[in-house]
């Protein structure tokens, strides 16, 4: 009885955070106007791929996905490696003023990104680099949560085996990238999603500082679409699908390390 | 000798990320510092002679903007309602998906999960259909049950609870998964000796889960007030912050100040007044804490 | 050399078949048209202006003229245009020139133009008792009751005037001799006589239900004026095009355009915005006798008409509304009688933020009933009167 309920409750939990999927992609597949009826829809009378046709060959999506894709991993894999050498500095090594520069980097978590944006954008426009990729990658390339991270993760690892590689004569770099990099593989691993995830997805900024339109990313094409094409609720939807799919992608196949992230991130904090 | 190469080696590998963070944070946070005490704007952005230092106006009159108090209004109640509505909601799908009645735990816990991983933007333009009055999906549903059609993103009694809704249904499995991370940390023998007691469910939840899953709710609140306080794409994309401005939020307001009109000095105010707000807040939770835990 | 010129969204892939032909004319002239998506169009301006990498000619709104005219960045065309055999002033409409004009001196020549009529249903206005669109705004009120009264209960209206566009609530202004700004466009002019009464008349539409306060009950346009849950929109010339390709073909023979109606009889046609786009060359320009010359040979009637073709947008040469081309569009008529009466907008660089920021806020603040008409314009004015401050000093700095 007591398992039913619970099975029961879990259920309908899980349709709803699912229906509303199914009906975007649903909707997606409908020949323009028919996700407009009452009562609504929820299979298409005929599976139509219209809008997705439409997406790719007049609206220039592929070029959107492109440029997703380009900063995304390009935030990516710069601030892997940024991240992760000031993480193992702060993780292994000993000096003077360690702790509080520490200390100080975690303050700066609180400050919302909102408050730099508008000397960023000033910044990045003498700079000549608006409606660069750049001007994505380059403020996303240090993280202080992404230092943290791995800060906690190397901090477990055994100082014995880093002293062991220095009495075989390894150099400090030689050993960051032929131990401790293989070692930190798993956090990488869900570093690269978090931030990948976060730059896919992220739309303030990119909205601020891709004023050229070849240069928007999908969530800003996406918004733009929406101010134009408002009455398409197909197009929209189709839209919204292609924007989302990466990511869901990334996340299902890549998913353990993205959850033991969270309770990392979490549970130490 | 070996020391100092070691803490040279120390600064090389931290150097790139504080440079990074020196140019393109502290710089920008101390340069905006700077702008919310001039009128920087349009006619400024070509001649910067049009710029004047103003001294503390920007808050003098943001505190006269009605504007604004409707902004910090919307905010406070996006916060206060749905940071905490989203926090149950997580707390209480961990504690089921903790439950050892329950299988297949790993699909349920993708499900949930499953939104929270998806665009944003993409989200906001689903929900504004299903929040459709005419011929939306939720109207539908409620329409079985004898609700009558709400206009839920064209009433501004409506708008910010359709924005609280989405966003907790977005949210929670974020902080679902912190929880049961807390709650697999609670010593199993807690709960076996308050079975022995005879305890009853309600018991056990409340005088040891609760104040065993203290630090975790603790971090789950704040990061969550955090990330609510700075409410924008939603009402961007689905409401442009109206009606009657019932969903304009702070950072909307200074986004449309700063990149729409292009009064920077004023939009870098209401950022830094935004700053102040979150390190008040979080200040006080983290007191709070202290005082109820050590 | 080369001649870089920037264009917006559609018509920089239609103007660039007009410069290819420009190029074969003039032998050792190159164009090289970029297209700037609309939406973005002003923040990419203003950032090549304060970046210095402005282009030698560029398609401007012209409500944003007097924007980048106090920028000091734009050329005056005075002695352009009194050495050239072709463009002259009388030759466009003069409502649309006059927007060209700050402080006594022309910056832009009026490439296409804009303005807005009402689109009306014409099967439903007759069956209110009207065989031909309202002329004043006496009819129009009449025509709006007798509509709803026919639909009794039905969630139904007669006009739709959405209350995120601020342009009615404008134009009702300008019908009714609103100044709209004041003292040298320094401060707010919204609690005038005149701006209220255009102000009320419109709030009374919301109040008796003749047309939907919420936006998002119109969730599709063209949906929603076929199934004639509204008959009459104010609108402008792209919706010409669009309610030919999205009305179903039931509704084709029973929709029209006509000109404003007037605050009076004998004012009718009531004047509307002067909208559209001119070309305007930058003062950095370095081949400004090239970029002038472009400019003529998209003045010329030929370049317009075929642009016309091209985009369906409505040329700014009164000469080429007499091609068949658009005298045998029936829709277009209505157009060409209103631009006979366009005026300007205030050409102050905070229009845009005044008008979409603050008149379309507290017209929907009074259209739902939250505060009277007197409450809002007075707010609206002690917001306009503080956006404008500003500009009051710079005036003050340079002695104006």
């Amino acid at each position: 009885m007591k398992k039913a309920l619970l099975y029961s409750i879990l259920i309908l939990a899980a349709i709803l955070c699912l229906l509303p999927f199914v009906w975007m992609i649903s909707a997606s597949l409908m020949a323009n106007g028919h996700a407009n009826v009452y009562p609504p829809r929820f299979l298409p009378d005929k599976v139509t791929f219209i809008q997705y046709k439409h997406l790719f060959s007049r609206l220039n999506v592929f070029r959107y996905f492109l440029n997703s894709v380009v900063v995304s991993v390009g935030v990516t894999i710069v601030s892997l490696f940024i991240n992760s050498m000031a993480g193992y500095a702060f993780a292994k090594y000993r000096f003077a003023g360690e702790k509080s520069l520490f200390k100080l980097l975690l303050s700066f978590m609180i400050v919302p990104a909102q408050v730099t944006m508008l000397p960023l954008f000033l910044m990045l426009k003498y700079m000549g680099l608006i409606n660069t990729y750049l001007a994505i990658i380059i403020p996303g390339m240090a993280s202080v949560f992404g230092i943290f991270l791995i800060r906690q993760y190397l901090l477990a690892i055994p100082d014995s085996l880093i002293e062991a590689a220095k009495i075989d004569g390894a150099n400090d770099f030689k050993i960051y990238f032929s131990l401790v990099l293989p070692l930190a593989k798993p956090i990488l691993i869900t570093l690269a999603i978090f931030t990948f995830m976060a730059t896919w997805n992220d739309f303030l900024w990119p909205l601020i500082i891709m004023t050229n339109d070849s240069m928007y990313t999908l969530p800003v094409a996406l918004a733009n679409l929406m101010g134009e094409h408002n009455q398409d609720t197909e197009l929209m939807m189709a839209s919204s699908v292609v924007t989302i799919i990466p990511v869901v992608l990334v996340f299902l196949s890549l998913q353990k390390y993205y959850i033991k992230g969270i309770m990392l991130g979490g549970v130490k904090g | 000798m070996d020391k100092r190469s070691k803490i040279s080696a120390a600064y090389l590998f931290l150097s790139p990320a504080l440079l990074a963070i020196f140019i393109f944070f502290l710089i920008p946070v101390l340069a905006a510092l700077v702008m919310s005490f001039t009128d920087f704007d349009i006619y400024s952005l070509g001649n910067l002679s049009y710029a004047r230092f103003i001294g503390l106006q920007n808050y003098i009159e943001i505190f006269k903007d009605p504007l604004f108090w409707q902004s910090l209004k919307n905010t406070f109640y996006f916060v206060v309602v749905g940071g905490p509505l989203s926090i149950a909601v997580s707390l209480g799908a961990a504690l089921f998906l903790s439950s050892r009645l329950v299988r297949f735990k790993g699909i349920f816990r993708l499900v949930y999960f499953m939104p929270v991983v998806t665009t944003l933007v993409a989200v906001s333009i689903l929900w504004r259909f299903i929040y459709n009055p005419q011929f939306g999906i939720l109207n539908y549903f409620l329409g079985f049950i004898g609700v009558h059609p709400i206009d839920w993103l064209g009433n501004p009694l409506w708008a910010m609870p359709a924005i609280i809704l989405m966003a907790v249904w977005k949210n929670f499995g974020y902080n679902m998964i912190i929880f049961i991370a807390g709650l697999q940390n609670i010593p199993e023998d807690l709960y076996e000796a308050a079975n022995l007691e005879g305890a009853s469910e309600w018991n056990k939840f409340k005088s040891i889960t609760l104040p065993m899953l203290a630090p975790t709710t603790l971090f789950v609140s704040i990061i969550t007030m955090i990330g609510y306080f700075q409410l924008f794409a939603e009402p961007y994309v689905m409401t442009q912050g109206g009606p009657l401005n019932s969903t304009l939020s702070i950072v909307l307001y200074m986004y449309r100040e700063g990149f729409m009109w292009w009064n920077m000095g004023y939009s870098a105010a209401l950022a830094f007044i935004l700053f102040i707000i979150i390190l008040i807040i979080s200040l006080i939770q983290l007191k709070m804490q202290r005082e109820t835990n050590l | 050399m080369q001649i870089d010129f920037w264009a917006f969204g559609a018509e920089a892939e239609h103007v660039k078949k007009l410069t290819t032909e420009f190029e074969k004319l003039n032998p050792g002239i190159r164009v090289k048209v970029q297209a700037i998506p609309w939406t973005a169009a002003h923040e990419k301006l203003i950032t090549a202006y304060a970046s210095e990498t402005t282009p030698d000619i560029v398609q401007l709104g012209n409500t944003w003229i007097p924007e980048f005219v106090a920028l000091n960045s734009l050329e005056d065309l005075d002695t352009w245009i009194n050495n050239s055999k072709s463009i002259k002033e009388k030759n466009f409409f003069p409502g649309i020139w006059k927007t060209n004009l700050i402080d006594g001196k022309v910056y832009g020549i009026p490439w296409y133009v804009d303005t807005r009529v009402l689109f009306y249903r014409s099967d439903i206005l007759k069956k209110a008792g009207y065989n031909s669109p309202p002329k004043t705004w006496e009819q129009l009120y009449d025509v709006s009751k007798k509509i709803k009264k026919m639909y009794g209960n039905q969630q139904k209206y007669a006009i739709f005037v959405p209350t995120n566009e601020w342009a009615p609530f404008i134009i009702f202004g300008m019908q009714a001799g609103a100044t709209l700004l004041k003292d040298n466009n320094s401060y707010g002019n919204f609690e005038d006589p005149q701006f209220e009464t255009a102000f009320r008349f419109l709030v009374n539409f919301y109040k008796l239900k003749l047309a939907p306060v919420d936006m998002t009950l119109v969730s599709n346009l063209y949906q929603a004026f076929a199934s004639g849950f509204f008959a009459m929109y104010i609108t402008g010339p792209w919706n010409v095009t669009e309610f030919k390709d999205r009305l179903p073909a039931s509704v084709q023979n029973s929709w029209m355009t006509a000109p404003l109606p007037a605050y009076d009889h004998n004012k009718y046609p009531g004047v509307s915005l002067a909208g559209g786009s001119s070309l305007v060359m930058f003062k950095a320009s370095k081949h400004k006798q090239e970029a002038w010359k472009l400019i003529e040979f998209l003045s010329e009637k030929s370049s317009q008409v075929q642009f016309f073709k091209m985009s369906s947008d409505l040329p700014s040469l009164i000469d080429a509304w007499q091609d068949t081309v658009l005298t045998n569009n029936k829709y277009l008529k209505a157009f060409y009688e209103q631009l006979h009466n366009v005026v300007p907008m205030p050409k102050v660089p905070e229009w845009e933020h005044i008008v979409s920021g603050k008149v379309q806020q507290y017209a929907e603040y009074a259209a739902r009933g939250i505060m009277s008409p007197e409450q809002a314009l007075k707010l609206l004015d002690k917001d306009t009167d503080l956006i404008l401050a500003k500009r009051r000093w710079i005036l003050k700095r340079e002695g104006k």
